[in-house]
């Protein structure tokens, strides 16, 4: 409770912000509803709130931020700012996976998807890491270099098998997130982010101090490849949540904890609230943005943040020059 | 005490360390010295735990390296090692209070938060406590870190070269340190060093390593001799007296 008390007291401002911004997503959209509607229950414009509005604002919260925890718990155990599920290849991964899913299994309920996808991007992670760490010239740039050329040749395999066993329509979804298709009943998947996102506050000092080093690490008595590990199946699982429900939502966890950290530092205790906030906070903007961009059209959440995340990248990557 | 038993270490073909048996004393400032190469790293690696033996025992306090618990060794043996970098943002306060980690498993209670900063004022970093560390000047990091080890509350405290691209005045002042935390707290230094008047100066013991074997092992006024030196460096080096030291001129 006093954690609790804690986090709810000093942050008072982000809170407000984004509830602001949830609640005025909430009225966003082709059918117009308004909080008249609401207030007076139009049966239907009612209907259009519970079964659509408030899902997708909920699976845009947690996406979000469990997208950016990942990002974060992915940048101290590869001791690299520019690692994240995107650069690492995981995401690849996770579509591979869940296209050996439909191919495999058809019908098969979007769990066991989600199991099939996280066994294959936990798979590809620790491929990319232990390759990784046998390559001479660690620098800090080659090494997301390496997890995206990866990660691009898992997307050609991807693809061709795509083609070979027909299922390119399903594949091609996965390619760019798109919360348009949230409804009531197909997303609550994306809760089982939600223990994750605990068990990463839970074991925040292990992840910071993997960020010290192996050998600083076993010299606090902490056993370093068993925090990899664990850090590897809470990324893989989230990434793989994610794309089974919303699709791919690249350069969250890339941008978020260096943004965090030009502020807050690295310490992964004190900014894991703020990293989940900010996770949020960016998605919901670029899922509302997405909707008013090309009004009444919808422009996918995954090419507005291909946008602003490789821009972001890039600065990174200059400003990384000198800092990181 | 730690004591090491014919310990070898091989890398494929090459021996980094042939069968090496030493008692090191306890409450002592001790040198690893050597050239480039002869073992003294992979000593100090192995007695750390960062690196496995090939053969032999490494006894800490009379219990063999791989019977410690490593959270109960991590309250015993603190080690540092050569490249002090993190790619993490963390303040001194929060890096010194990593130290604590060992005991308090991540809950900072009362006393650890004392112990913090008693360490933080014992090294003379109080006033640097907000800042981040990758800000920091290479001496303040490196004494950052002994900050650390100090508030990791270790009997033994090793360091792998902490001297390395230290300007001189930085260079003595840790010298210093290592030398109070022995003599004031009881704590035992192992450190490996290439600068011979450092360790003629603030040593009390030292253990010289040629070609991954020990050569010599001694109080430091029996090691620092010219026919010692000699021997494990292959070159000349004169011993001048200065004040009751001595020091060693290895110019020609």
């Amino acid at each position: 409770m006093r954690i609790l008390s804690k986090i709810f007291a000093a942050r008072v401002w982000q809170w407000i912000l984004l509830l602001s911004a949830a609640v005025g997503s909430l009225f966003i959209g082709v059918a117009d509803v308004s909080l008249w509607d609401i207030l007076f229950a139009d049966s239907e414009r009612l209907g259009i709130f519970l079964v659509s509005r408030v899902p997708r604002l909920c699976s845009v919260l947690v996406a979000g931020s469990s997208l950016a925890i990942s990002g974060l718990i992915m940048q101290r155990i590869t001791r690299n700012r520019f690692v994240s599920p995107t650069t690492a290849g995981t995401m690849e991964w996770c579509r591979l996976g869940v296209m050996a899913a439909i191919i495999a299994f058809p019908d098969a309920p979007a769990i066991l998807r989600v199991f099939v996808a996280f066994a294959v991007s936990l798979f590809g992670t620790s491929l990319f890491l232990t390759f990784v760490s046998r390559i001479e010239a660690r620098s800090i740039v080659v090494v997301p270099l390496v997890g995206m050329m990866l990660g691009g040749v898992v997307n050609a395999a991807s693809t061709f098998f795509a083609y070979q066993y027909d299922v390119v329509q399903n594949v091609a979804s996965w390619l760019q997130g798109n919360f348009s298709l949230i409804i009531y009943g197909n997303y609550e998947l994306l809760y089982l982010s939600v223990p994750f996102m605990i068990a990463a506050y839970l074991y925040a000092d292990n992840f910071t101090i993997a960020g010290m080093g192996k050998g600083a690490a076993t010299s606090l008595g902490l056993n370093h490849a068993g925090v990899v590990r664990v850090g590897l199946v809470i990324v893989s699982l989230v990434s793989s949540i994610t794309i089974v429900e919303a699709g791919n939502i690249p350069f969250v966890g890339l941008i978020v904890p260096n943004i965090v950290s030009m502020f807050k530092g690295d310490n992964v205790k004190n900014i894991l609230f703020d990293t989940a906030w900010l996770g949020a906070f960016l998605v919901l903007l670029c899922d509302v943005a997405g909707r008013l961009v090309l009004f009444p059209y919808e422009v996918p959440i995954g090419v507005i943040l291909s946008v602003i995340g490789s821009a972001v990248f890039l600065a990174l990557l200059l400003r990384g020059k000198r800092h990181a | 005490m730690i004591r090491l038993c014919n310990v070898t270490k091989r890398y494929g073909e090459t021996v980094a360390l042939s069968g090496v048996t030493l008692s090191l004393p306890t409450e002592k400032v001790v040198a690893l010295i050597g050239s480039n190469g002869a073992g003294k790293s992979t000593a100090l690696n192995i007695i750390g735990r960062l690196i496995p033996a090939s053969a032999g025992t490494v006894e800490i306090d009379g219990k063999s390296l791989r019977d410690w618990k490593s959270n109960e060794l991590a309250k015993r043996l603190a080690i540092l090692g050569q490249t002090l970098y993190t790619p993490a943002r963390l303040t001194v306060e929060e890096l010194v209070a990593f130290g604590r980690f060992p005991h308090s498993r991540g809950n900072l209670g009362a006393a650890d938060l004392r112990i913090i900063d008693d360490a933080l004022e014992y090294t003379g970093i109080s006033t640097l406590r907000g800042c981040f560390i990758d800000e920091l000047s290479g001496g303040q990091r490196q004494i950052a870190y002994i900050a650390m080890a100090i508030a990791q509350d270790t009997k033994y405290i090793l360091l792998d070269e902490p001297l390395n691209n230290l300007d001189m005045n930085k260079a003595a002042k840790i010298m210093k340190l290592l030398r109070t935390l022995v003599r004031e707290k009881k704590r035992s230094v192992l450190l490996v060093i290439h600068d011979i008047n450092f360790v003629s100066f603030y040593a009390d013991y030292v253990v010289a390593f040629k070609n991954g074997a020990l050569k010599y092992s001694g109080k430091t006024e029996d090691v620092i001799r010219s026919e010692v030196l000699r021997d494990v460096y292959d070159m000349e080096i004169a011993i001048k007296s200065y004040r009751d030291k001595r020091l060693c001129v290895y110019y020609e």
